[in-house]
This record gives structure tokens, sequence and C-alpha cells, in this order.
């Protein structure tokens, strides 16, 4: 009998150390119980008093044998995930796979941007009609009918007195009409002008600005548009006014910032200048805060309007106003953050 | 505005560069645009005297010259030419070694649009050449810039000249032309001396007013009646009667002055009128006074069908609308435009009417629009002229008549004038100036700027009174003399605050714009990029659509002046621009995409368009690719509804340009809010897309009216939800929401239910389909334990009775 438990420990302990595979081991370990099952059943055999002992014998062998099982076990283990990580390389330059997300178009993109900085200083969003009055787009706003500034803009007309609106300023007389000042108000939106050539765009987008209160001066104009200016491009960026003239304002005058691409010192982008035009503002004119019947005499302000697609050009380095309204997927995706 | 900047120091003693100039312009709110110097492409060309000829041995046309040129540039220059004028003695233009001249060679200037040529020394047949002889065309002038420049040959410089002089000083190409911007407020500055004035204000240099002087002579012929019958339309209108008119030369200086603003010479009288345009801003006319039928002049509007033919023999059919000039019996001008071809001045003219007017501005301009003739006087008309200049341009053209000795000035004139000649006198506080500036502009300095800009200001403690100059039609108010100041004393003296004294206001969006804004966040993450397209389209675009003749969509506002046909019809639906796109796209190479645009369509009330129409904000989705179909198109649809919290039903059917099995209307209870599809396969094929589009149109007003935008938080259940997969034989007829409804209905714990496979053949009869869903069974929330196999067992033979008694379904 112990000559059976010796020969099997033996071929066991050999064999266990060849096994590669849980399986194998699986298989090594129903082998030994059925051997064992074997030697055991030879028990009855033995005589009575012997019995204890041979059964003690045995027991000891079970848990020794288990005992090894289990750290093969370990070891087949280990050797098992040492060939799978072998054998489950990838080639980790192959390129990953992700979910493909959309983007805002960059007008979105700028608009935004532009109400996110003046919503903080305090001005509420309105957006007014495309089809305008005359009355709104242009008398209201100080250019009566046979005025010089009703050339600077050519104006598609749909009627007689109803026209594509040249410009956002349409809408301060009709937040001017409802509201008492104080009012800071943003008005984005589409604008339309008769003008197709290789920078303009028959249609585009404008960002109008609006403030009028007690003792609103110039010098409070320059301060926001500084401030809108470090908070658009970057808090090196210098503002300049110089005179204009817009019907609506007097003051008028032409905004310039410094020039992103240079700093200042000129180059390709600014024409050498160094400043880059950007927006048109002024004193609101005291004939228009009449025609919205706010005291001229009592209250101030100041309004300016921008180009959103100039400033989405600015910022992005886009060099073609059109490629803005081709909505081709290799453009547009480039916005997608 | 083009000033050259030797006219303008007629004017004021200018002691700065042309480019400090442009600088100081620009400052004060004259962009100079550009400033040309006149003889950029002319260098190392001097005065030379040909002081030697030989014939050259090699050609019977050529001549070999020894040419001094000066100390400086060599006393002995050894130069071949061409030229047949050449003499001894002569002295020319000398382009020397190395030099550049205007490039005459017309098959050399298209290979060098610089126009700039390069001479340097060489040999001509054998004989050394160190430079080239040069003529007129070659220093790019004619003969009104510079006597004789256009003879054939070189040009005969005066024998006054120096040798070795810098030729661009000889000739008068040392100067700069200023392209200068001028604001529609400031039509007084369209013309040199309005510019010179500026100049002078911001250099504080004296302002030197032209000449206009002259002496009236008593004359015998009988008068000329003046009758202004449309003074709204003229409401000034001067005649000045010269006698004795000569023809002949135009005096070099003033044809030059013509030319560097591009006009030839054509005869003294002619010469007059252009030269007071240029320089003083003020159109005149001069009639043949001779011609002037009855001794009568007429200001008047046109009757309706009257006829002209004007100076360049184009004949014109007028209306009431347009004002013209009459004799006693015909019109004879078209007023501000251009005059008549039947009192036009000839070489032979001997007595002049001069015509001095203000015409108003839009009736000039609706005049040459609608006739489409136009001049430098009409031009000039349209910005603004003023009735103040009116009289300063006639006497300038009277001083100039007897300066020129062209004419004998006759005490024979007129003027009549509707609007006060009076100088405006304004008054304003100097506080609310400074008030509306935010800073302190000494009293000193508002005195002297105006002074330089000639307001002749008074102030008298706070109240500045001022004259505003005639020509300044613009000024206003106290916020233009504010502009005045500021411009001249320097808008880099302000000092920026931030809103100092203003209310604190709440900005931000309105709850519809933060929706927006949601929407598009939501398509963004469903992958869609965000287009911009033009808000107006061809009508073609309802013809591609296949929408029938009686289409609400046809219903268009059309742009009475549009750019073009392309762009002529005001939107009322987005899809014809989402399919543009996606048409564009695809021809270039882009297979695969998805784009939206939000933006507005807009709808008349009644057309023709008669009151401000309704503006309706439309949602448009667009996805093509190979792979893709209905279902990546509606599931765009349900991410926004289920942002929105509303139930969508998508019932078969659509639009005329939508595949007709494949498309749906898009309802919102009862309420139409949209609809999507295929594109009409017909559709693709005429545009020759290769590949599926997929439109989706939405009514967003409608949406956005019963939009919840909330988040809704449930507390999750405390044992988990369990699936049960349930295969179906159903009816071919029946769709996947009729399905859905029962299965959802059958049971209050059935919270979803997905098909996620559709089967048909096999072992499945002709005429069903098998239909395979998820349904998932949700605890209560306050369920005490998790759902057992067998309850759900219970729940499924319920919805499998349901199924059978309401759809005839069967398990399969």
């Amino acid at each position: 009998m112990q000559a059976k438990i010796a020969k099997l420990k033996a071929e066991i302990e050999e064999k266990l150390k060849t096994r590669e595979t849980g399986r194998e081991l699986y298989e090594l370990k129903m082998y030994f119980q059925s051997a064992l099952k074997e030697i055991m059943s030879g028990m009855k055999d033995l005589a009575k008093e012997d019995r204890p002992a041979f059964g003690k014998i045995v027991n000891e062998f079970k848990q020794g044998m288990e005992a090894e099982f289990e750290r093969y076990a370990e070891i087949v283990r280990k050797k098992e995930m040492e060939k799978k990580y072998a054998a489950e390389q990838v080639d980790v330059t192959m390129p990953g796979r992700k979910y493909k997300a959309g983007a805002l178009h960059p007008i979105t993109l700028v608009k935004n941007q532009l109400i996110d900085v003046f919503a903080g200083m305090g001005f509420k969003v309105f957006e007014g009609p495309e089809i305008e009055t005359d009355y709104y787009n242009f008398t209201a706003l100080n250019t009566p009918e046979d005025h010089p500034a009703r050339d600077m803009q050519d104006t598609f007309y749909l009627a007689e007195k109803l026209l594509l609106r040249t410009q956002t300023s349409a809408g301060q007389i009709r937040v001017m009409e409802k509201q008492s000042p104080p009012i800071k108000i943003l008005s984005p939106g589409r604008v339309f002008r008769s003008d197709d050539d290789a920078t303009h765009s028959p249609m585009f987008h404008q960002m109008e600005g609006l403030v009028v209160d007690k003792g609103i001066t110039l010098c409070d104009l320059q301060g926001m548009l500084a401030e809108f200016a470090k908070r658009m491009f970057t808090s090196s960026t210098k503002v300049r006014l110089r005179p204009s003239y817009f019907p609506f304002t007097e003051p008028s005058v032409e905004v310039d910032l410094s020039c992103s691409e240079c700093g200042g010192k000129g180059c390709r982008l600014c024409k050498g200048t160094g400043w880059i035009e950007v927006l048109g503002a002024g004193m609101v004119n005291r004939r228009v805060l009449e025609n919205c019947g706010v005291d001229p005499d009592v209250y101030t302000g100041f309004a300016f309007g921008m180009g959103v697609e100039r400033i989405a050009m600015l910022k992005y380095g886009i060099n073609n106003i059109k490629a803005l309204f081709e909505n081709d997927v290799r453009f547009l995706e480039q916005f997608g953050n | 505005m083009k000033a050259p900047f030797s006219w303008l120091k007629d004017y004021v003693d200018i002691d700065v560069t042309a480019e400090e100039l442009a600088e100081k312009l620009f400052s004060c709110g004259f962009e100079v645009e550009e400033i040309v110097y006149l003889g950029e492409k002319i260098s190392r060309v001097v005065v030379g005297e040909v002081k030697a000829l030989t014939p050259h041995p090699d050609s019977d046309h050529m001549q070999v010259c020894v040419v001094d040129c000066g100390e400086e540039y060599g006393r002995e220059i050894q130069i071949v030419t061409g030229a047949p004028n050449v003499y001894v003695g002569m002295k020319t233009p000398v382009a020397l070694d190395n030099s550049t001249v205007c490039e005459t060679n017309p098959a050399m200037l298209e290979k060098n649009p610089d126009g700039v040529k390069k001479i340097k020394k060489g040999k001509l047949r054998g004989v050394e050449s160190f430079g080239m002889l040069c003529s007129g065309e070659e220093l790019g002038i004619n003969d009104d810039f510079y006597a004789g420049a256009e003879v054939n040959g070189l040009l005969d410089l005066g024998k006054e000249t120096v040798v070795g002089e810098d030729i661009k000083k000889v000739v008068g190409l040392d100067d700069w032309i200023f392209d200068i911007s001028v604001t529609a407020n400031r039509p007084d500055c369209q013309c040199i001396v309005g510019i010179a004035r500026e100049v002078a204000a911001v250099l504080g240099k004296p302002f030197k007013a032209p000449d206009y002087s002259y002496t009236e002579q008593e004359t015998k012929e009988a008068e000329i009646e003046v009758e202004v019958l449309a003074p709204e339309l003229c409401p000034r209108y001067m005649g000045h009667y010269v006698e004795n008119a000569i023809g002949g030369e135009t005096p070099a200086w003033m044809r030059k002055r013509l030319a560097l603003s591009g006009i030839r010479s054509i005869s003294p009288i002619v010469d007059i009128t252009n030269f007071v345009l240029l320089e003083m801003g003020q159109p005149m006319h001069a009639f043949d006074a001779d011609e002037l039928g009855g001794r009568k002049i007429v200001v008047r509007r046109a009757n309706n069908g009257e006829k002209i033919v004007t100076l360049d023999e184009k004949e014109f059919s007028l209306t009431e609308n347009n004002l013209v000039i009459c004799d006693g019996e015909k019109p004879v001008a078209l007023a501000g435009i251009m005059g008549g071809l039947n009192s036009e001045i000839k070489p032979t003219t001997k007595n002049v009417y001069f015509e001095a007017a203000k015409f108003a501005r839009d009736s000039v301009r609706k005049t040459a629009r609608a006739l489409g003739q136009s001049s430098d006087s009409s031009f000039r008309f349209e910005k603004g002229v003023d009735a103040y200049t009116t009289a300063y341009g006639m006497a300038r053209a009277l001083h100039l008549i007897e300066e020129l000795g062209c004419g004998r000035v006759t005490a024979m004139k007129c003027d009549v004038c509707a609007v006060s000649l009076e100088p405006r006198k304004m008054t304003a506080s100097i506080a609310k100036i400074n008030a509306l500036l935010g800073i302190t502009v000494p009293n000193a300095a508002i005195e002297d700027i105006l002074t330089r800009l000639e307001f002749k200001p008074v102030i008298d403690g706070d109240i500045l009174t001022v004259e505003v100059p005639g020509y300044r039609d613009d000024i206003d108010g106290y916020p233009d003399l504010a502009e005045e100041i500021i411009r001249m004393y320097g808008y880099d003296r302000l000092t920026p605050t931030f809103l100092e004294k203003a209310s604190v206001t709440g900005g931000g969006l309105t709850d519809e714009q933060k929706r927006e804004n949601l929407l598009k966040d939501v398509l963004k993450e469903q992958g869609f990029l965000e287009a911009y397209n033009y808000s107006f389209y061809s009508p073609k675009d309802f013809d591609l659509m296949k929408l029938p003749e009686d289409a609400q969509e046809r219903n268009a506002i059309t742009v009475l002046n549009p750019i073009s046909e392309e762009l002529s019809v005001m939107r009322t639906f987005l899809c014809p621009s989402m399919l543009q796109n996606a048409v564009r796209n695809i021809r270039r190479g882009n297979d695969e995409g998805r784009e939206f645009e939000l933006a507005n369509a807009y709808f008349a009330c009644e057309l023709p368009l008669k009151e401000q129409p309704t503006e309706k904000r439309r949602l448009v989705l667009g996805v093509w690719g190979a792979k893709c179909d209905f279902f990546d198109i509606k599931g765009a649809v349900e991410a926004l509804a289920e942002t929105f919290h509303i139930k969508l039903t998508f019932v078969k059917g659509g639009k005329a340009f939508l595949h007709p099995g494949i498309s749906a209307n898009v309802l919102l209870g009862e309420k139409a809010v949209g609809y999507l599809g295929e594109l009409d396969p017909a559709i693709a094929l005429s545009l020759g897309l290769d590949k599926k589009v997929y439109l989706a149109e939405l009514f967003m007003d409608e949406i956005y009216g019963e939009a919840d935008t909330a988040v809704h938080f449930t507390n999750l259940p405390k044992f988990p939800a369990m699936e049960r997969d349930l295969a179906l034989i159903a009816d071919e007829k029946l769709t996947c929401a009729e399905v859905e409804e029962v299965l959802l209905r059958s049971s209050k714990y059935v919270t979803k239910a997905r098909l996620f496979d559709v089967y048909r053949g096999g072992q499945i009869p002709e005429g069903k389909k098998s239909m395979a869903f998820t349904l998932t069974f949700t605890p209560p929330a306050d369920a005490e334990k998790a759902f057992t196999p067998e309850v759900l067992d219970g729940f499924v033979k319920k919805i499998l009775g349901n199924l059978k008694f309401k759809l005839g379904i069967e398990l399969r």
C-alpha cells in the first residue's frame, strides 16, 4: 500500500512540474483523485486495527498533495498569464477609436464669446427682426431718406418701406422704445448688404452694443472697449480711437486694435500699420435718443457695432469670408474644440 | 478724394513730409488710403545737354551723342540714340547707367506689370552707350503735364533747365497724390480747398484762400432773365454773363493741375469749370449764350416725355422727377448732371453764360440713377454741395476768366437763392461738451481749435458761442462741436474709464436664448456640425425640390434688387440650403457628414409684401453618406425631443422632395412640427449624387412652446430593473409604434420597450415578420423586493395576451 502511495506521489510530483495550463492541472488532479480513491478502496482488505494508521497516512498524503496542487495552481496561473501577455500585444501607435462629436460654427463661437464678455458687464441680449422697416433701420437712426449716409450701405429692399436690415443698430431703437434707461443691451444677428466680392458677403453678422444712462462719456466707451479687446484677444491688445462718421452717433469713432499677429510692429495682416480696424462706435446721437423718447439732456450713451465674421477671421486666421458660408465639413470640423 | 501734395501747398505752408501729413490727416478723421509718389518709377534720370553728335558707323538712323550731365554725373557721357529730333544744344532727360524709367513697350508691359524699365550701359551695334535719352512717354507724362511731352522723340526741355538736375523736380514728378477717404458728413472736403482747410487746421497754419477777385464790366447785351420754378430741387442758382470769350491754349499750370486729377485740357472755358469743381468742389456749367433761345433761363421739372440730348450725344426721355435747365424754348441741360449738346461750348463760342448752382442731392441722385447718366458733377452733387460755396465757386471761375484773359466778365448776373445765407450762430455749454467727452479740455485749447476750424468761438464763462462756417452743414448740436474739439485735441488724450457713473444692471441671456444654446449643444453631441447659410436662395430651388405649384413654400418674399437670381427669394424653408450643403460637400469628396442650421424662415401675410412679415425659427438637419439611413437623422430628432421633454410621433408621409416610402411627418400631439426623410432618389439622380441624403426640418417655435428644459430627477429604485426579450410574429403591416404602444400599456412596470431586430423569411410565414423587443421592467422606487422570475412570467403572460387580443401577435 505504502509502495503504491509512494509511486503515486512520485508520479504526480513529476507530472506537476510539466503542467502548463489550468486544464492540464485540473485533469491531473482528477487522475490523482481517482488513483487515491483506488488506493483507499484497498483499505477494506486491511486488518481492522491497521486501518486507522493507514487512514492517517493516506490523509496526510492527500493533504500534502493538495497543497502541492495549490502551489502549482499559482505557478500555472502565472505561466498562463505570461503566455497571455506575450500573445496579446497591440501596436500602441495604431489610431484610437473615438466617437465623432460635432462642432459649433465659428460665428456661433465668437458670438458666444462676445456675449460672455459683455453679459458679465451687465448687458442683456436682444434679438430684433431681420426684415426691418425703413424707419427702424434708417429714419429713427438719424438717417432720413435723402441722407448721404444711405449711400454708404447698399440695401436690399423687399417693398417700398421694408428691407433686409443693414445693421443691428435697428435693434437699439426697438429696445429704447420699450425700456427706459439704464439700458445695457447687446444685439447680435444677421445683416444684409448688396455687396458680393472677395472680401464682402451679402449676408454677415453684427454684434451691436448700447449703453444709455446718466453721465456716460466717451472715456467710458474707450474703457469698455479696452476691456473687450483684452478679453477677446490678448491682455496686451491695445485700443485706438480715431474720428469717423455714423449718422446715429456723435462723436463717432473708428476703433482699431493693435495687431494680434505682430503685436503692433507691422506685418502683412495689418498692412504694416500695426493696427487693425475692428469696429465702429460713438456717443449716441441726440436725435436718436429723442426719436425713442429718451431725454438727451438727462441721458447720454454710447453704441458700438462690430462684424462677427471679421472677429472670427482675425481670431482663427480665416483668410476668406466666403469659407464661412460654404459649410465644408473639413472647415467646420476644425471648430470642435 | 485725390489731392496732389503740390496743390495743397498753394493754400497752406506745409512744413512736414507727405507721410507726416498723412499721419496728421488720419488723426483728425481723414484716412489717407494711399499716397502715390508720382516719380516712383523714375530714378537716376537727370537733365543733360547734347554737346556733340556723330552718325553711328553701323546704323543709318542712330546717332552717337556726347551729353553733359553736370559735375556730379559726368560732363562727357556717350549715349547712342535713335530719336530723330536730337540736336546739338538740346536739353533732354538722360537716364543714366543703372536708372529706371517707365516701360513703354506694350509687349514688355504685359510681362512686367510694374511698368518699370531698367537702363544699363551696353553696346548698341558695337558702340558703347552709357544710358538713354528719354521721351516724355518714358517719364510717364503727357502734354498737359509738361508741354511737349507727347512729341515723337526726345523730350525737349527748356533752355532754362540746369544740367544734372533731377528730372522729377524739373517736370513735376516730385509730387505725391493723397487718396483720402472722406466721410459722408464732410462733403465740403470733396475738393482741394476743403482738404487744405483741414490741413491748415491740423498743422496750426493759416489758410491762404484762393483769389476770388474780379471786375465786372458793362455790357450792351440784353439781359438774360432767370426763373427758378422748382426751388425745392434748386435752392440756389447763380448765373454770370461773360462775353468776348476766346479759345486758345489753357496755361501750363492749370493743365498740369487738371492732368494730376486725370482730366484732359479741352479749352480755357471748359477747363475753368473743371478746375473750379476740383479746387472748390462747386460744379460749374458753361452755356454758349448765343445758343440760348429767348434770352431766358428757366429751372424747372421736365415735362413727361420731354427729350434732351446731352453733350455725349445721348438722348434721354424725361419725367417730372427730372430737373432741367431750359432756355426760353427747350431744355439745355440736365441739371447738375450734364449740359445739352445744343448749347455746348465750341471753339467758335463768343459769349458764355456761367452757371453755379446748388441742386438737391437726392434729386440729382435719383435722376442720375433713373437715366443711367452720371458725371463728375453729378457725383459731387450727390455727396452734397452747400449754397455758401456756390458764390465762391462762381467768383473763383470769374477770377480765372480774368487771370487767363479768356473773356470779359460783365455785370449781367443773377442769384436766385431760396435758402438763408446768414451765418448760423450756435451756443453750447462747455461743461456739457466735457461731460460727453469724459475729460476736461482747457478753454484755451477749445478756443484755439475752433478758431483754426473757422468757427469764430467766443467763450463767456460756461457758454461757448460759435459761428458755423457756411460750408459746414453737418454741424448740428453740441456733440458735433465736441467731436470737432476732440478730433483736433487728440483721441489719445482720453483716459479710459469703466462706466464710473452708470447704474449696475443684470445681464445675460433670456431663457429662449439659453434654450437655443442647449439645442445646439445637443446636436453637437449627436455629431452634427453647425452650418450658416444665406437667408435667400434661388426660386429655381422650389422646382428642384419638386414643390407643387400651390405649395405654401412658394409664397416667398422676393428681394426687389437682388445681387443675382440665385440670391433673390427669402427662405420659406431651410431644406434647399441644407441640400446644397450636402451636394457641395459630396462634390468636394466629403463623403459623409452631419450638419444642422438654426435660422429664420420668412412668411409674408400677403404678397406683394405690405407689412413686416413673420420670422419663424427653423431647424434643418442634413445627414449624408454611404452608411447612414433614415434612423440616423431620426435619432437626432429623438435626442432633441428627449432634451426638451416632449413626445414626438412620426407618421408616414412627408414632402414632395422626400422619398415617399422613407419619410415621415413629425407631430407634437396633433400639431405638425416638422418632417424628415430621405431625399427623393429622383432628385438625387438629377443632382448626380451617389450618396444618400437625409433631411429633417423642425418648426422650432411650435416645439419651444411645449419644451421643458428643466432636469427631472427620479430617485433610483432599490432593486434593479429586469429585462426580458420577446420575439413576436406580427402582421407585416403593423408598425413598431403600434406594437410598442401595446407593450407599454400592458403593464405599468414596463418602462421601456425597444425593438432590436426585425426578421423576415425562414420559418416566418408569408405576410408576417418577426419583431424582437427588449422589455425593461422597473420595480417602483418604494418596492420591498426585486421582481422574481415568476412575477416577470406573470407580466409577460398578460402582455402576450394583450398582443394577441389587440394585434393578433403570437410569440415566435
